[in-house]
């Protein structure tokens, strides 16, 4: 193990780097496509079908066991739906504005990709002793870039429906742009009262996320030991909903809305082009979901009052930099996960709402509850935190 | 660093011409997008990371998205722009000329005040204790200079029924 350190500490920052980013892309992107096929494979298990089980290379039959389970589990589907998207014939209708056009799915990548970098997944133990997050960047306004970037992923939807200069496409992004503005709002309010907590009254100041998973990792029955959900139920619930209209996933699907603008502002999109804004979305909903969990939900600690630190001297993994590591990664991994199928579950149950239902919901209960429930915890921890 | 710093700014100067150069409205709206990320990549050489985040957040977020939004329901094709009246004309050449004017006279008289060796550092309790201590009337004027704009949006484009008297 010290081989591959000592290896990987030889190379140039630069590289480090660029082979860093490219591993985050590497898992990122062809989960994001899978994605599409646990959707599939859950969809099924909630409407008691099997789902897609059938495609398979007709050579693969005879492999014994791993043959039928893939075929079961509908990977060949997958593959096919994959290599279909990159091989098919890539429309580019005649009417639409040509650069913009091909401009927007490039623009739905882009804030996708750059908010990974500031998002830490995993945490291992320096020889000091001291916790250091593992991830593409450790800045200090964490939560600030997640925000700001992610505000720009509003243009791709934007210029998709209008470049593409046709009646639904065009109402479906003006529809979608007006929701994530709105929802915005709520979801920014949403996580300052956890920033009042983090950032006690004499310190530096910090908008990292890190800090924010630090601050719920103390140990047995202690008060930093529960994670913030327990704290501000209110806050998460506030973020969850406005991550879901964030994100375009149902019941806020207004982006989309088949039954009313055929497709929304992906109407006159196919081939790659139409895969990248679904790549995105996928992307977009792991980020989002890895942002509640480091608010909220303990980021890589397994369990409320059980940090990780504690685990690694319960694993003997305090020396082991590359173990801890992975481990973190697994359980911070695992939580998106569940908050992958959450989303879901969420999708195939709740009917998506009338426009002026989210419009409602947004302005006129989200966006006050914020309001309230900000004021109630600067109230609340400019009287108790001294006292703690 | 200089070559981040040359980038950064060719690509603010540049996409900031062609806001004003370009005809079709939507491309002024994504040129100032760009122009407002290279602001942000100075800001960020500068050491001014939240600075430039929240730049990001509020301009290029938010505000060039409205613009965005009302360019494109307003349909504005290219042509349908009007030549320029002779009124016009003459208050261009006059701005610019006083524009010239200032230009020159800060060129050859002002003196520059020698950089600040020791800034305070750029942490988020700075920024905090300055926006509320030394700028508070500042932030005050341009908090409600907004809520004023806002209200005059709001009675401007409410329509405002005259009651009929009930006889």
């Amino acid at each position: 193990m010290n081989a591959v350190i000592q290896l990987w500490e030889s190379l140039h920052p630069l590289l480090q780097m660029v082979i860093k980013g490219l591993c985050v892309i590497g898992v990122l992107f062809p989960i994001g496509g899978a994605c599409s096929l646990i959707e599939r494979k859950v969809s099924a298990a909630m409407q008691g079908r099997p789902g897609p089980n059938r495609a398979m290379p007709i050579w693969f039959a005879w492999v014994p066991v791993l043959g039928p389970f893939l075929q079961r589990v509908g990977v060949f589907h997958l593959m096919a739906d994959g290599l279909k998207m990159f091989l098919k014939e890539d429309p580019l209708p005649g009417h639409v504005n040509k650069v913009y056009f091909m401009l927007a799915p490039v623009l739905a990548m882009i804030p996708a990709l750059t908010t990974i970098t500031v998002v830490p997944f995993g945490a291992y133990l320096d020889a000091a002793g001291h916790l250091v997050p593992l991830g593409l960047a450790n800045v200090d306004v964490g939560i600030l870039a997640v925000f700001a970037v992610g505000s720009l992923s509003v243009y791709s939807l934007i210029i998709a429906g209008w470049s593409s200069n046709s009646k639904y496409p065009f109402l479906g992004g003006v529809r979608a742009s007006a929701q994530l503005i709105s929802y915005e709002l709520s979801m920014t309010l949403s996580v300052l009262p956890v920033f009042l907590w983090v950032n006690a009254p004499g310190g530096e100041g910090t908008l990292s996320l890190f800090s924010v998973v630090q601050a719920q990792s103390g140990s047995w029955l202690s008060w930093d030991g529960a994670w913030f959900i327990f704290y501000m139920p209110v806050s998460a619930v506030i973020f969850l909903v406005a991550l879901f209209a964030e994100t375009n996933r149902l019941p806020f699907d207004m982006a989309e809305g088949e039954a009313d603008l055929v497709g929304g502002f992906h109407t006159e999109y196919g081939a790659m082009k139409w895969g990248l804004f679904f790549v995105a979305e996928y992307a977009n909903m792991m980020i989002g979901s890895g942002v509640f969990i480091l608010l909220f939900l303990g980021g890589w600690n397994p369990l409320p009052w059980v940090p990780l630190a504690d685990v690694a001297t319960w694993l003997h993994l305090t020396d082991q930099p590359i173990w801890l590591g992975l481990l973190s990664i697994v359980i911070f991994v695992g939580k998106v996960a569940g908050f992958i199928f959450l989303f879901m579950v969420v999708r195939w149950t709740v009917p998506r709402f009338r426009y002026d239902q989210i419009m409602k919901l947004g302005w006129q209960k989200l966006l006050p509850l914020a309001i309230g429930n900000l004021l109630f915890y600067a109230i609340v921890i400019a009287w108790l935190q001294p006292k703690i | 660093m200089d070559l981040l710093f040359y980038t950064f700014a060719f690509l603010t100067l540049a996409c900031a011409a062609l806001v004003v150069v370009s005809k079709d409205a939507v491309n002024a709206a994504m040129f100032l997008i760009v122009s407002l990320v290279g602001v942000a990549g100075l800001f960020v050489l500068l050491d001014a990371a939240l600075l430039a985040f929240v730049l990001l957040l509020v301009y290029a977020g938010a505000v060039v998205t409205l613009f965005l939004f009302i360019v494109m329901l307003l349909d504005t094709t290219p042509g349908s722009i009007k030549p320029f009246k002779l009124a016009t004309i003459v208050a261009a050449l006059v701005g610019g000329a006083i524009l010239a004017l200032g230009c020159v006279s800060l060129y050859q008289r002002a003196v520059l005040p020698a950089p600040a060796v020791a800034a305070t550092a750029p942490t988020l309790k700075a920024y905090a204790q300055q926006l509320f201590t030394t700028y508070l009337l500042p932030v005050q004027v341009v908090g409600f200079l907004l809520l004023i704009a806002m209200l005059g949006v709001i009675v401007l484009s409410k329509k405002f029924e005259v009651k009929e008297e009930a006889s």
